[in-house]
């Protein structure tokens, strides 16, 4: 039941922040749906996951959206009303009943039989502690049976930072001489 | 800007979160969370002190060169793991073949690095991010 309240939540949630015009409060909104999304994770047992979602997806990404809007402005450019396609609401019906036609064929929520469960879960969930010595299971797939992939992610970190600082930091040599004194 | 209430509380949160987010790194083998989450709580530690005090003071913390360095510097450690293992005699990252003998102790020691690697990267490139972002085109930050 709770899941079903925070799902409309969600949704409720997505519409507004696709609907505002106003730039940062579509920001906050969008944390909001992070936040809920994250309690989504925590009924799920899926904790970890819930606190990436909660520090990246509430966190971060919200302070990076406002600090992008302070160089580009707050108000959504104005939208021309005659432009708007008559097709989009039928494609979106046709997207959701495509959608909802492929869970059909899914298996149940938590399923023991389901073929997620059946592969390489038992082993993680039997043997993981003796072979890695960490009794957190998510630590113990990303660290070690999945150590490539989380060296991969951080190095995609590293390079995105460091992309970022190639393009918008400025050396002092190549800056102008300011005419004014800046705060 | 200044306000006496946002800085005062901040003065005093901003040391609980940085321990949280220590906290949280160094957990990460026995509860939720890891490197990564913590990296990021460690992370807003330094934006939010940036927010409240101005970029410029933030940089007085962290400066460029230091969260430039400590970027690679995690990445590297978790590379630099994986070699050591090579160097012992294992595969690449095969944490048991740190220490032959211990292989139980070497893995949980090998996965502890790795997540205080990801944690280093993750928390300066957040703080870089933003203090780029929120003075784009400035030098001093």
């Amino acid at each position: 039941m709770t899941e079903i309240i925070l799902l409309f939540l969600l949704i409720i949630v997505a519409f507004a922040a696709v609907s505002m015009r106003n730039l940062v409060s579509a920001g906050m909104v969008l944390a909001v749906y992070s936040l809920l999304m994250a309690l989504i994770w925590t009924r799920l047992n899926a904790v970890d996951v819930a606190f990436t979602e909660a520090s990246v997806g509430a966190g971060i990404t919200t302070v990076l959206l406002v600090a992008c809007l302070s160089h580009t402005g707050r108000k959504e450019a104005p939208r021309h009303k005659q432009r708007r396609m008559k097709f989009i609401p039928v494609v979106l019906l046709l997207t959701v009943l495509a959608l909802v036609y492929g869970t059909l064929g899914m298996p149940d929520f938590g399923d023991p039989k389901a073929p997620a469960n059946l592969h390489v879960a038992p082993r993680y969930i039997e043997q993981s502690q003796d072979e890695t010595a960490v009794t957190n299971m998510v630590t113990a797939v990303l660290a070690s049976y999945r150590g490539y992939d989380t060296l991969g992610e951080t190095t995609v970190i590293f390079t995105a930072g460091a992309a970022v600082v190639l393009m918008l930091r400025r050396r002092r040599r190549a800056e102008p001489k300011p005419t004014r004194e800046e705060d | 800007m200044h306000n006496v209430t946002i800085e005062a509380v901040a003065r005093v949160l901003i040391p609980f979160i940085q321990l949280f987010g220590l906290y949280v790194i160094v957990h990460g083998d026995s509860g939720p969370g890891g490197g990564f989450q913590g990296g990021v709580i460690l992370g807003a530690s330094f934006i939010l002190h940036a927010i409240v005090f101005g970029a410029k003071a933030g940089r007085k913390r962290v400066s460029q060169k230091v969260s430039d360095i400590l970027s690679s510097t995690g990445v590297l450690i978790y590379g630099g793991v994986g070699v050591a293992a090579m160097i012992a005699g294992g595969m690449y990252l095969e944490y048991a073949a740190l220490s032959p003998g211990h292989a139980h102790a070497a893995s949980h020691y090998g996965i502890f690095a790795i997540e205080v690697g990801v944690g280093i990267t993750v928390a300066a490139v957040m703080a870089t991010l933003f203090f780029l972002f929120a003075a784009r085109g400035r030098s001093d930050v």
